[in-house]
């Protein structure tokens, strides 16, 4: 009965939250449609996330490392060599998903719990990297003064926030599209079944590395995407916009939002991302603590996933407590118990 | 002649536990074996041994002639090997239908090759043809998670066929199954082409004597005894077995 | 007679590197601790640590009885921060790990906030025993005195918690959880009291090293963070579970930040991120060959 409620409630609050971003351009000032603009592009990583987090089993504090790739690799882009938006775009996801590329390794072989400690030591190290290497990402000052871009060939630049809002809710929206109909072929199958029972995956004959590295390289693309919208928003990047923080706000606006669904995601990160700016402009002082008590509030009234397909038993293989790969001779525990 | 499976001195401990202690077993092509022993003899981690699940500590296993020890549960399905575990493994939130495309997936497309039994109608047909030989056409559009034990099992047995195997490893496929189910289940097996070697782990000695070419005895993680079912009936290794591993 | 004191490029941070690393294995002896045999991903184990520090910080004022003192008020209030964390986990504990790791993250921000809103925004100055502040010659180096009786003293804490994990009956059932937790369930051990002993231990041992430690690693509104990330790289590198290996890797992360800086200087996280491809990267490769091959 309560996940009903649940359900329904999520399904009423995303259809407001998606009906109000639509109308923003129209609705709102300048300065309030970059902040949109911004929390969009946010909400985009959010997106990532869950394709990792839900759809994929694969939960990740990791997404701010293609994310802030993507950023930095449009800002570069955007002031030296091109002012075309869908070029930042391809730049940007190529960057993301080489930098997903990079650091599979590391997660290829971990599971559960294990793969959110090794992503959220990646997304750490990555802005610190980002902080120190100041030749390439102008160090912790950033990149600023990045020229608005027009959004093809041939069109004009996009001078208001407005226009820079639209550009930023079209291509989300476009690339929302583009990965609910990946999630419908054969690809969406095997993410789904691997998070089911991926033993029973291999046992079928499939190459599971090769699957789980290429979501990740693919959630790596959507990030990176991602970033570049936040150089058109912002038209600067700075380490400060790819802190622990948001990747904790993220994965918790996700699993707010429902994690398996992209839809869902994409509303629950917007919210909690607003939240948290609202917070700040109105308790500057106190924001950590109201935002830490929210966290700690929400995780509370979250509904429990007790079924076998939500995050809850895909989490960790086996027993609660054991680490996936700690050096057991057991065989990978499917629906098998001799 | 080359067996089609062969598992020379296999061998798996756990600490200071054997579990298996240098097994030896043949299974010819198109044979159906069945593996017998009392509970702990080690019949289901032989079982993981041969499907790649797990890593002997010694010993060789051998697919047509090939040294398959090294590879893992994928490469060897890839290889012909199929799976029916103890406790039916399917994918509980794909439907009966996409859980048998899904297994039949690394079968059909091959790298560089597109065959024209990849494309989704054409799959799924075919899919729809293995359900309709397990009985399982009213609840081809059910996510398996919802199906009932007996379903389940007979999912995976479409699941375990629609990837071509040349040997299906079943783990007690009779366990949790009714009389009538059982019935089937026997049918099913009776009437498998000969293209599909079968190793049978089995309590049932009535369903092993009915069905199988081939019986060999496991206790203690060792081979006692392999031979007809009749042979094997005759001796006292099995009685000696079963009586020992009672408690 | 004058003797010619040089200050040597590379011991020096060579022992930095060895205090460096002893004070960050204790640190996540915790967070060991708390994931090896609970399976919590305890995001809020910086704070712990900072709670340490800035004990220290408020406490120290360069005699002998104040360092005892901090240390006493530093465990106890870490510990007692572990505790209830744990009891906040107890409402969510049939739930995933995911939610509880974003739990823990909430109470991390509230106790971060809590410190900061307490001490200020800045660095709190840390007062050492002043019989310690000043260098002693180390093989004809000068080398700071605190930081030389840093690295005995976390030696034997180090040397303590291995025979406390090895002796004690305590110990036994830790490794028991982290090889099987179920199998400690059969053995009618409540996992309630499990949680909330591995989190009080987990808040202790950060404490304490958050209090000695303080003038290594001082507290900070960034220490959580910092002491958070270097803890999860060193459990993660160290195989998750084992107390040795998160020893070797401490130590080996320690010279990379000091040694490995001074060596080196922009390029200590990329270091930490190759070191922790290589390690992961090769473990994996020797989990695949040992479990299958494909």
């Amino acid at each position: 009965m309560r996940d009903e409620a649940v359900r329904a409630l999520r399904r009423v609050v995303a259809a407001i939250v998606l009906a109000g971003l639509v109308l923003a351009p129209w609705a709102v000032d300048d300065y309030t449609a970059a902040l949109l603009a911004r929390t969009l592009a946010l909400g985009l990583v959010g997106v990532s996330v869950a394709l990792l987090t839900g759809v994929a089993g694969l939960p990740t504090l990791g997404q701010t490392a293609p994310y802030a790739a993507g950023a930095y690799a449009s800002a570069v882009v955007g002031s030296r060599l091109s002012d075309v938006g869908v070029a930042h775009l391809a730049v940007a996801a190529v960057a993301g998903a080489a930098l997903a590329a990079a650091t599979v390794p590391l997660v290829v072989s971990a599971r559960g719990v294990i793969v959110l400690m090794i992503t959220l030591a990646v997304g750490e190290l990555a802005v610190i990297v980002a902080g120190r290497w100041r030749s390439v990402t102008g160090g912790t000052d950033g990149l600023a003064g990045v020229p608005p871009v027009r959004p093809l060939w041939g069109l004009p630049v996009l001078a208001t926030d407005r226009a820079r809002y639209l550009y930023v809710l079209v291509v989300v929206a476009v690339l929302v599209g583009a990965v609910l109909l990946i999630l419908r072929t054969r690809a969406g199958l095997l993410l789904r079944a691997r998070r089911d029972d991926e033993a029973r995956l291999r046992a079928s004959g499939h190459r599971v590395p090769a699957q789980v590295a290429a979501v990740h390289v693919a959630a790596g693309a959507v990030a990176g995407a991602a970033g570049s919208l936040l150089v058109v928003a912002q038209q600067f990047v700075s380490p400060a916009d790819f802190g622990f923080d948001t990747s904790a706000l993220l994965l918790l606006g996700v699993v707010v939002g429902g994690a398996a669904s992209i839809g869902g995601a994409l509303v629950g990160a917007v919210i909690v991302i607003a939240a948290r700016d609202w917070l700040f402009g109105v308790l500057p002082g106190h924001a950590p603590l109201v935002l830490g008590l929210a966290f700690v509030v929400t995780v509370y009234l979250l509904p429990g996933e007790t079924h076998r397909s939500g995050l809850r038993s895909r989490l960790l293989p086996g027993s609660p407590a054991r680490p996936a790969g700690a050096g057991t001779e057991r065989p990978e525990p499917t629906g098998v118990r001799a | 002649m080359t067996p089609l499976l062969s598992a020379r001195g296999v061998t798996v401990r756990y600490g200071a536990l054997a579990a298996l202690d240098g097994v030896d077993l043949r299974v010819e092509y198109g044979q159906r074996h069945a593996l017998i022993g009392p509970n702990g003899a080690g019949k289901t981690t032989l079982l993981d041994v041969l499907a790649g699940a797990t890593r002997a500590g010694a010993g060789h296993v051998s697919l047509a002639g090939r040294d398959v020890t090294r590879l893992g549960p994928a490469a060897r399905a890839r290889r012909g090997v199929g799976r029916i575990h103890q406790r039916p493994a399917v994918w509980s939130t794909l439907t009966a239908t996409e859980n048998v495309v899904v297994a039949a997936l690394p079968h059909v497309v091959r790298p560089g090759r597109w065959r024209p039994g990849a494309r989704r109608p054409a799959a799924e047909r075919a899919a729809g043809a293995w359900l309709d030989r397990v009985g399982l056409r009213e609840v081809a559009a059910v996510p398996a998670g919802q199906l009932a034990h007996g379903q389940r099992r007979q999912l995976e047995i479409a699941m375990a066929l629609a990837g071509r195997p040349r040997l299906l490893l079943l783990d007690e496929p009779a366990a949790g199954l009714s009389a009538v189910e059982v019935g089937r289940l026997v049918e099913f097996l009776r009437v498998l082409p000969r293209a599909v070697a079968v190793l049978l782990v089995e309590h049932r000695l009535d369903l092993v004597y009915a069905l199988c070419d081939q019986v060999s005895v496991l206790r203690d993680g060792r081979t006692v005894a392999t031979g007809t079912p009749a042979e094997i009936r005759a001796s006292g290794e099995v009685r000696q077995a079963y009586a020992e591993g009672m408690p | 007679m004058a003797v010619d004191f040089r200050i040597d490029p590379y011991l020096v941070p060579a022992l930095d590197g060895v205090a460096y690393g002893l004070l960050v294995f204790v640190a996540a002896a915790g967070l060991v601790l708390c994931f090896g045999v609970a399976g919590i991903l305890n995001l809020a184990h910086g704070t712990l640590y900072a709670i340490g520090g800035y004990t220290a910080a408020a406490l120290l004022d360069g005699g002998w009885p104040s360092l005892l003192l901090a240390l006493a008020v530093g465990v106890v209030a870490a510990t007692a921060a572990g505790a209830l964390v744990a009891g906040l986990l107890t409402r969510v504990a049939a739930r995933s790990h995911l939610t509880q790791a974003l739990l823990t993250f909430g109470v991390a921000l509230v106790g971060g906030s809590l410190l900061v809103g307490a001490f200020g925004p800045d660095d709190p100055p840390v007062r050492v025993p002043a019989a310690l502040d000043g260098s002693v010659a180390v093989a004809g180096h000068r080398y700071a005195a605190y930081r030389l009786v840093f690295i005995v003293v976390a030696g034997v804490l180090a040397v303590l918690l291995h025979l406390a994990v090895r002796r004690t009956r305590a110990g036994m059932l830790v490794r028991a959880a982290v090889d099987d937790a179920e199998m400690v369930a059969v053995l009618g051990v409540n996992p309630a009291w499990i949680r909330v002993g591995v989190l009080a231990a987990a808040g202790a041992l950060a404490g304490a090293a958050g209090v000695l430690g303080a003038p290594i690693i001082g507290p900070g509104p960034d220490t959580a963070d910092a002491v958070l990330l270097l803890s999860l790289v060193v459990v993660v590198l160290g195989g998750l579970g084992s107390m040795t290996g998160t020893l070797l890797a401490a130590l080996a992360v320690g010279q990379i930040q000091t040694l490995g800086v001074a060596l080196v200087p922009s390029a200590a996280p990329f270091l930490l991120f190759a070191a922790m491809a290589v390690v992961l990267a090769v473990r994996a490769r020797g989990l695949a060959t040992a479990r299958r091959a494909s």
